[in-house]
């Protein structure tokens, strides 16, 4: 396969890599280092900018107004979109916008209505609600929360935790059992308003990222109606396993975008620092550093890319989009590792964004899906589908 | 598991001598007034030159003499902050009078049990 952009996405990327380089990167440096986002004047202003570049909204399909990017340029742009110092988790600050919860695309004109377009307007913020306290690698068999048919609706009970943006979120996505007796064909997917009676927000979980928090939530006697089942009763768990696989292709541009950003930190700082009288790039221990740098990075790269390429071709990739994820996490892990070791104490400052980078890529190898469960899905393909 | 949603801690007078034996780390604090009442709720972030110790100075410089303080040192200091500026809103309806005049944009909701 041939992964050099054409001379259309290269023009889009370049675009992106100016954005990112001449208003975002100075703009941090104003702000805390573990800010998540920008002063609300700063966010529309930047906002106004995207929306003239065309790119706003860029994983929203054209016939909900999206500018209609195939998923291999957006793995470009989202490498490039990854490239300061928040990047991993809010690329240039969300001012790129972005639908966020892809199967919601999927949903009845009702709750298109309802919850689908006023999020594409901006209107409204959505939670995804998969993982609970007894466990999220294996929801099919961890979800405790139960959704009782009752009043022409259902009444939900459980708890979820790690749930990100659930408190500034407007509905959630919710995963809860409607038939006990049954594993991953026993849960529903709901659409729930967060001022449902019976929906709370207990706390913030704090985790080494501390800006882009997760949150616990509980569900107690929570009702909701018939036309805020998301798909069919009973088959929920298809569309959170579709998230999933999708969701790891972007996740994996990040970590791509983030690794190409250190190393390019390490090789300056290679060439400039000098010990013993000679600089660091002259040291064979440094420079194996950075090959061992470049190729985490093109391993990442390639695989990621192949991934998108087959998912835009409509063919199978959930093996390629877990090896995408797992090459780009822990490779990328490994990369910002490097950089920050090259960098010595001031490696381990606040004034870089490498100490950031290093917390925020170390989440990585645990949300969407830990290592080993990729590993998991990549064993099950190369050993047969039947071992489980 | 307990975990602590509130800062409980006892108040102490924000004045020169106390504030100057401040840790210079980072981490989030309350200032109230003479009869316990939070006024602001604050972050010692990493653009803090010395951590809590000079945003505590800096608070006690603004405010002068009359105020008291209250704080934890926590590495994850927004986060943590966000959820005491939640909390407080939760348990009384609205923010602390001097955040309230400059909140922090998207501040989340919670309904702490
Ligand atoms: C900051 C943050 C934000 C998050 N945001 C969300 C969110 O918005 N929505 C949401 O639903 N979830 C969210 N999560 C949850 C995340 O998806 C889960 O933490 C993750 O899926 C792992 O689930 P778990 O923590 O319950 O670990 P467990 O399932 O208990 O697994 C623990 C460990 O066991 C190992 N393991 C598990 N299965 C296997 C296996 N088959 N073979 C070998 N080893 C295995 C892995 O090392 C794994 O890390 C978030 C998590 C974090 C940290």
């Amino acid at each position: 396969m041939d992964f050099e952009p054409s001379s259309e996405q290269q023009m889009l990327i370049d675009q992106v890599r100016r954005y990112v380089r001449e208003e975002i990167i100075p703009l941090e440096a104003k702000l805390d280092p573990d800010a998540s986002e920008l002063p609300p004047e700063d966010f529309k202003r930047l906002t106004d900018k995207t929306k003239a570049m065309g790119l706003f909204g860029i994983d929203i399909p054209r016939e909900f107004g999206g500018p209609d990017i195939d998923i291999v340029t957006r793995v470009l742009l989202a490498i490039e979109m990854a490239q300061h110092r928040a990047g991993l988790y809010v690329p240039c600050y969300g001012t790129f916008g972005g639908a966020g919860l892809a199967q919601i695309f999927e949903a009845n004109e009702g709750q298109k209505e309802r919850y689908l377009y006023p999020t594409l307007r901006g209107e409204k913020k959505a939670f995804f609600g998969l993982t609970e306290p007894s466990g999220g690698s294996d929801p099919a068999r961890a979800i405790q929360t139960r959704a009782e048919r009752r009043d022409n609706g259902w009444v939900l009970n459980g708890a979820k935790i790690f749930i990100s943006n659930a408190d500034r979120a407007q509905y959630g996505i919710v995963f809860a059992r409607t038939d006990a007796s049954k594993g991953r064909g026993g849960i529903t997917c709901f659409i729930v308003d967060s001022d449902t009676p019976g929906f709370h927000v207990r706390r913030v979980v704090h985790t080494l990222r501390s800006s882009h928090y997760a949150t616990e939530l509980e569900f107690k006697d929570c009702w909701v109606s018939d036309h805020q089942v998301l798909g069919e009763v009973n088959k929920g768990f298809a569309v959170a396993n579709d998230r999933l696989t999708r969701q790891r292709i972007p996740y994996a541009a990040g970590c791509i975008g983030v690794a190409i950003a250190a190393h390019e930190m390490a090789v300056e700082w290679a060439k400039m620092r000098s010990t013993f009288g000679e600089k660091l790039a002259n040291r064979q221990a440094v420079q194996w550093m950075l090959v061992d740098n470049e190729i985490d990075i093109r391993t990442a790269r390639h695989f990621t890319l192949e991934a998108a390429e087959k998912a835009r071709r409509g063919l199978p990739f959930r093996t390629e989009a877990a090896i995408a994820k797992l090459t780009a996490s822990e490779g990328g892990g490994r990369v910002v590792d490097r950089a920050m070791q090259i960098h010595g104490g001031m490696g381990m400052t606040k004034d870089l964004p490498l100490e950031r980078w290093y917390r925020e890529m170390r989440i990585r190898r645990v949300g969407e899906g830990p290592s080993e469960v990729q590993r998991m899905v990549i064993a099950r393909e190369i050993l047969g589908s039947n071992l489980r | 598991m307990s975990i602590r949603l509130r800062l409980d801690k006892p108040w102490r007078p924000l004045a020169a001598e106390e504030v100057a034996r401040l840790p210079g780390q980072l981490g989030v604090y309350q200032v109230g007034d003479a009869q316990g009442r939070v006024l602001f709720i604050g972050q010692a972030g990493a653009r803090s030159p010395f951590g809590l110790r000079s945003e505590l100075q800096r608070e006690l410089a603004e405010r002068g003499a009359g105020c008291q303080f209250r704080l934890e040192v926590n590495q994850q200091y927004r986060s943590r902050w966000f959820e005491l500026l939640m909390v407080h809103q939760a348990d009384h309806g609205r923010l602390p009078p001097d955040n309230a005049e400059n909140p922090p944009p998207n501040l989340g909701r919670l309904s702490p049990s």
